[in-house]
């Protein structure tokens, strides 16, 4: 299986085209072969979560919270399906095409692109401003958590740390997606200059053969990397036991009960209900 | 030339075991004026060339459920000299008698004239563009030479489909007829055998590895209707079309009271694949044949052209062509 596609520029001189096509196969392959393997791990192992008793006591003793707890506000939904469909407009008329499904990709493609783009802009500025910036970041402060997640998924009975506002593997993804995401829409945007749109002149002679092939496999490597981070993403979204997450991604709030539950009251704190608002 | 193992097999299904045989590195020779081209210039180096010329089966005109049916290797001499093309089908005369010069059409065949490449001139000198496999197009960028290039429906690549006989195969609602390579017959309109860019950026047909194209087959339905064909370029005596229109047309009543009834109205050279315009069509049935509805049909044509920096005479050419085949040149104004 090759990783790059060379080519010849009229100097002869061997260039960079792009990725090979190859990679498409082998995320698509290794998406579905992890989902496959997390599935059936899933039903063998003996996952531990919270105990329903302790679960039940620390919502008898935190009735000063609100019975619906806003995980999601209306803009980061909005975002977060925009962004989603953007993404999957994206991956269809990148990756479609290639697998032989042949029709006009090109305009929706960059119009796709545009839009998640302008998404993520937006995305940065709302969590900037507007979120708590650092609770979806993964960093060293992380390795007691992540090291109570594997114990738990091992089976083991472990009180260590739960997660804040987002769980581990939440954070994680995230930081792969932004990773992904950023390089394929930065190398996308300079990649509008070789094909023609209303808004800029078509000059594919900004950059070196050398620079243009570097930026098509760092476009290609991110796009192939999305195809597997995106059917890990589905998976997850349509799990029985990540279903409140996803239901929250729709609605906006999660119960009392799912937030303690799932979540450290101390890494993410909600605002308890003033008694005089208590019915 | 590069050295490649001739084949010349005498029946369609001992040619597509060849193209089996040798898959990618398998040439298919009609008419060999376009593959020569390729060979000579070191661009395309084949392990074989299937030449299809021994293969009876595809050459000869016979008649076809009250049209014709053209075999692919049929040349088009042959197609010009034919008594019935010339009586009930008289644009695609035209056309093919449009195509190169009497020596090249001597020898290129309908099918070929079909199927060619395009002639653009920085993918014909081997250079990685998209339409060879690369991620480029050096023919519009701000200081490419492009003055044969695409006006209309260009998709990173801006070549022209050069084949002569294809607006008037469309204007004919003409059938290709091709053998898969499974062995199965497919029958296509005229109109879907050539795609854009847009669709597959390195082919010009919906030919797959493997398929031949056998025969072309032109119904009864526009036989002996109101034909014109012209075709704009710059040496009269053998050059590729700059832009060509043709169109088949049928008249209800006659005279000034006369309206077209149905009208089949495609151009080539501006686009690449050659564009049945039905927009255009659309707005000219039930119109009288004049002047007034010309002008209509020509600036209708030219919506959503996008010229190049060396090509923006194409569109006004394409306008007054089109007016032409609508009101014929008779009586009309060359406009700008």
């Amino acid at each position: 299986m090759d990783i790059l596609t060379w080519g010849r520029n009229p100097w002869d001189q061997a260039i960079l085209t792009h990725v090979s096509w190859d990679l498409m196969w082998a995320s698509l392959f290794a998406g579905i072969a992890f989902l496959i393997a997390h599935a059936g791990y899933m039903v063998l192992s003996a996952h531990r979560k919270r105990h329903a008793a302790e679960t039940d006591a620390m919502e008898a003793a935190r009735t000063d919270l609100p019975e619906r707890i806003v995980r999601h506000s209306m803009m980061a939904r909005l975002f977060h399906w925009v962004m989603a469909a953007s993404m999957f407009t994206l991956l269809v008329t990148a990756f479609f095409p290639i697998a032989g499904i042949k029709f006009a990709w090109v305009t929706w493609h960059w119009a796709a692109g545009l839009v998640l783009s302008g998404s993520i802009l937006f995305h940065v500025i709302h969590a900037t401003f507007w979120l708590d910036f650092w609770s979806i970041w993964v960093g060293p402060r992380d390795i007691p958590e992540l090291k109570a997640e594997v114990l738990r998924e091992l089976g083991h009975d472990v009180p260590g740390p739960r997660p804040g506002k987002y769980p581990l593997g939440n954070r994680l993804y995230h930081l792969a997606i932004v990773l992904a995401g950023l390089s394929v829409v930065a190398t996308g945007l300079f990649m509008m200059k070789r094909v023609r749109t209303p808004f800029l002149t078509r000059d594919p002679y900004i950059f070196s053969d050398t620079t243009w092939g570097l930026t098509y496999v760092l476009h290609g490597m991110a796009g192939v990397s999305l195809v597997g981070l995106v059917i890990a993403h589905v998976y997850f979204a349509v799990r029985p036991e990540k279903w409140w997450i996803t239901k929250s991604m729709i609605l906006g709030w999660i119960t009392r009960r799912q937030y303690l539950e799932h979540h450290d009251p101390d890494r993410w704190t909600v605002q308890p209900v003033p008694p005089d608002a208590v019915k | 030339m590069p050295a490649f193992e001739l084949f010349q097999p005498t029946s369609v299904a001992d040619a597509q075991a060849l193209l089996d045989r040798y898959g990618d590195g398998a040439w298919v020779l009609a008419g060999g004026l376009d593959s020569l081209d390729w060979l000579k210039d070191r661009i395309k180096r084949p392990a074989a060339l299937v030449d299809l010329g021994g293969i009876a089966e595809l050459k000869g005109i016979r008649a076809w459920q009250g049209g014709l049916e053209i075999g692919a290797m049929t040349t088009l001499t042959d197609v010009v000299r034919h008594p019935e093309v010339r009586e009930r089908y008289s644009i695609l005369l035209e056309a093919a008698e449009a195509a190169a010069s009497p020596q090249i059409r001597n020898q290129g065949t309908i099918g070929g004239n079909v199927s060619q490449d395009t002639r653009c001139w920085y993918y014909r000198a081997g250079w990685p563009c998209y339409r060879a496999g690369g991620n480029i197009c050096y023919a519009d960028t701000p200081d490419a030479i492009n003055r044969e290039h695409a006006i209309l429906e260009a998709d990173r690549c801006v070549a022209v489909s050069p084949a002569d006989t294809a607006p008037a195969l469309i204007a004919l609602d003409a059938q290709m007829v091709i053998r898969t390579a499974d062995g199965d017959e497919r029958v296509v309109p005229a109109e879907e055998y050539f795609i854009g860019p847009s669709i597959d950026i390195t082919k010009m047909t919906i030919l797959q590895p493997g398929d031949l194209l056998t025969a072309i087959r032109l119904p009864a339905t526009w036989a002996g209707a109101r034909f014109y064909f012209e075709k704009v370029r710059d040496r009269q005596v053998w050059d590729f079309a700059l832009v060509s229109v043709a169109s088949a047309m049928v008249m209800k009543g006659e005279g000034a009271s006369g309206v077209i009834e149905r009208i089949r109205l495609v151009v080539n050279g501006v686009a690449a694949r050659p564009l049945r315009l039905q927009a255009v069509e659309s707005l000219v049935q039930g119109r009288p044949r004049n002047e007034s509805t010309a002008v209509i049909a020509g600036n209708r044509a030219i919506e959503g052209a996008q010229p190049l920096r060396f090509n923006g005479y194409k569109v006004p050419l394409m306008k007054n062509l089109v007016k032409r085949a609508i009101r014929g040149v008779e009586g009309g104004t060359w406009t700008s």
